[in-house]
């Protein structure tokens, strides 16, 4: 009976050390050289893999950063980690990082259920790109948000989520890394990624509808009716196709308050802009 | 009896509902204003040709044909061009719309008016063709593809059986229907008309079993017309399906992402034939088509002759008006549809019924979780498999769609229809068709 005992946990012994021994040569055999700066680089990732910055995931994302010569580097930017990351990784590289803003991501639509009352019931597929196929929303503007929340789903952060009295999706400052998903996730395309502004002071342009101010304003109280005002107060401001646009250039502290007041629609929000401003 | 011919898969019997089969086309007289989309087809706008002020008649052109794959536009009424703009359509976007006020109803001198039945074909195949294209005629069955480029077959392939889909497979539409008994002789004749576009002798007159009054009809007058023919067939849903159709008929399968054309075949509606009749022997432009408003919330059913650009909310009114129990208004049948984002949005070329429905038949049931039944992949007659699909398209994994041939679907709802969870299959697969093809 020992003997039995014995002999097995030798045999299973022998096997396992054979064995061992021929893993360790394989392994050293058929092993992958990586450099060690991708491992290091990935492990200051903040391994979220949203692909915000363009590569597969936060991998993929740390071999382009080994294999980029210093031109190439400048163009790589990981949106969830910020310069905080980038420098980080900039020290493993022993590059430089030029200085970027942070960015947040905004809704340029601002058709709330007060703004832009339903006009019919949609009983269908709960999910924007379906309704975007069937007609042009609740709201009739053909451009609007659908409230139907494609984007919530969407976010990997959890920093969207639909406000049940507007009926639009808000964007949760704190949780937003700007990495794009939301972006991507809208068949309307009505998130835009801006620049996060000096103490999340930003204006934008709220609306993307392209009809005539009076075909919008039918639909919309809250609709850009391409008015021109705001172009006299910066020349950076553009109306194209009946649309105003913002660009980042438009310092939101120095003439944000003035363009939402201004504004006679309600489509330019700024945020934080004062005491004076709609927001 | 021999049995009856029908597609081999799939396929489903919805209930019937043909409440206005028996009722005959009336008039539906004219609306005080119209609004003529420019784009009622497949294919480019047309270009349109008329401005604010201009005055024209019943018949008159209002827009080009831009390129080959587009269809001309003609006025449905005399009267005065109020605008032209963008105007909202039947989902709610905006479309490019001639906007005419209604002023008497005085037709173009070249149209024919007479009533007589013409029956000679003096005319040559280039110039049917042509009269085709200057009427502006296009599938009306409803997918709208521009008649002449679908009757001008390349010269690499070859047809040998026209087929006039009188199927009407959809449950309430009777405008086919209607038509084939009443102009039985004018379809044969538009039939004749396409045969000698074609070279050939032959046609098949297809009629649903559940259209005796059709069959009777069609079955008189083509014992006088040699090569024309009335196959009956089996009812069965979507036998209207033009590849359904081909298969049922000949037995031939139009190969996937290929032209009927490549199975030797040809189909068009019964409102096209009668529309060609029109055309080519009355000079007659598409102005005016059957439509059926029906529905179970509609006080009074009918099959309506309507200019086209007449407001939907105008035919509703003659029909009975918007009842209390109208939930929804579709445009075309409950099965192919759509849902009307406005009521006043104009009937087209295309819109083969207005449907008024209650709440009990239009509302969808609350969605369950798929048990995998697989009775989705049993009633397609394409043979997919839309739970497969549907499970790709919630996961946005559109890559491999691809190999689910999703681009062969009809969009017929047969799955969804038959889905005992009320998974809305058919949505699934039509967004990945336009995933699909945007890539």
């Amino acid at each position: 009976m020992e003997n039995i005992i014995l002999l097995s946990i030798l045999v299973l012994g022998v096997t396992a050390l054979a064995a061992a021994i021929v893993l360790y040569l394989v392994s050293r055999k058929f092993a992958v050289e990586e450099d060690d700066k991708i491992t290091q680089i990935d492990e200051i990732l903040p391994q979220a893999n949203c692909g915000g910055c363009g590569k597969a995931g936060c991998h993929d994302f740390a071999t382009a950063c080994a294999g980029a010569d210093e031109a190439g580097f400048a163009g790589l930017f990981c949106p969830v980690g910020g310069m905080k990351v980038m420098e980080q990784i900039a020290s493993v590289l022993g590059f430089s990082v030029a200085a970027k803003e942070p960015t947040i991501a905004v809704l340029r639509c601002n058709g709330t259920c007060e703004n832009a009352p339903a006009k019919i019931e949609y009983d269908g597929v709960s999910s924007c790109r379906i309704a975007d196929r069937v007609s042009c929303g609740q709201t009739g503007c053909p451009s609007g948000c659908l409230r139907l929340g494609d984007c919530v789903k969407a976010c990997p952060f959890g920093a969207l989520h639909i406000d049940k009295t507007t009926g639009i999706p808000v964007v949760d400052e704190n949780k937003c890394t700007s990495c794009g998903a939301c972006v991507r996730a809208c068949p309307r395309q009505l998130f835009e990624i801006r620049a996060i502004g000096k103490d999340g002071c930003r204006v934008y342009v709220a609306c993307r509808n392209t009809q005539k101010g009076a075909v919008a304003r039918k639909n919309c109280k809250a609709a850009c009716i391409a008015c021109l005002k705001c172009t006299k107060i910066h020349s950076d401001i553009k109306v194209e196709n009946n649309l105003s646009y913002i660009p980042d250039t438009v310092s939101a502290e120095k003439f944000g308050a003035e363009l939402a007041q201004t504004c006679p629609t309600g489509a330019i929000i700024c945020t934080r802009c004062g005491e004076n401003s709609h927001v | 009896m021999s049995k009856l011919k029908t597609f081999p898969m799939g396929g489903i019997h919805p209930d019937k509902y043909k409440i206005t089969s028996e009722s005959p086309i009336m008039d539906a007289g004219l609306p005080e204003i119209v609004y003529i989309p420019v784009k009622q087809h497949i294919g480019s706008p047309a270009k349109i040709l008329v401005a604010k002020g201009d005055k024209v008649k019943v018949g008159t052109l209002l827009a080009d044909a831009d390129g080959i794959v587009s269809a001309d536009v003609h006025s449905s009424v005399s009267g005065e061009v109020l605008k032209v703009e963008a105007v909202e359509g039947e989902f709610g976007y905006v479309e490019d719309m001639i906007t005419i006020r209604v002023e008497g109803d005085e037709f173009e001198p070249s149209v024919d008016l007479s009533s007589d039945i013409a029956r000679e074909i003096p005319f040559t195949a280039e110039e049917i063709i042509a009269k085709i294209r200057q009427a502006g005629i296009v599938g009306m069955g409803g997918a709208g593809y521009p008649t002449p480029v679908k009757t001008s077959i390349p010269s690499n392939k070859k047809v040998d059986t026209l087929i006039i889909n009188g199927i009407e497979c959809e449950p309430f539409l009777t405008a086919d229907d209607r038509l084939m008994v009443e102009k039985a002789e004018q379809i044969v004749i538009g039939a004749k008309i396409i045969n000698k576009i074609l070279g050939i002798q032959n046609a098949v007159i297809a009629i649903d079993e559940n259209k005796p009054h059709a069959v009777e009809a069609v079955s008189k007058v083509t014992k006088t017309y040699v090569g024309v023919n009335v196959q009956v067939c089996a009812t069965k849903y979507p036998q209207g399906g033009e590849k359904q159709l081909i298969t049922a008929i000949t037995g031939r399968e139009v190969p996937s992402g290929k032209l009927p054309a490549d199975a030797g075949c040809l189909v068009q509606n019964v409102g096209t034939a009668f529309a060609i009749y029109e055309a080519v022997m009355k000079n007659k432009p598409l102005f005016e088509r059957i439509v059926t408003v029906s529905g179970d919330a509609c006080l009074h059913p009918a099959n309506y002759r309507v200019r086209i650009g007449t407001p939907a909310s105008f035919l509703i009114d003659k029909a009975g008006g918007l009842t209390p129990e109208t939930a929804k208004v579709i445009f075309g049948g409950p099965m192919m549809g759509t849902a009307a984002f406005n009521i006043n949005a104009p009937v087209t070329k295309l819109t083969s019924g207005i449907l008024l429905l209650s709440e009990k038949t239009s509302r969808k049931a609350p969605e369950n979780s798929c048990i995998r039944c697989a009775k989705c992949t049993e009633v397609c007659p394409v043979g997919l498999q839309p739970y497969l699909i549907a499970r790709k398209v919630r996961g946005g994994n559109f890559d491999e769609l691809r190999d689910c041939h999703v681009l062969d679907c009809i969009e017929c709802g047969c799955c969804a229809y038959t889905c005992p969870a009320r998974l809305p299959l058919l949505d699934y697969c039509k967004l990945a068709k336009s995933e699909l093809k945007k890539k």
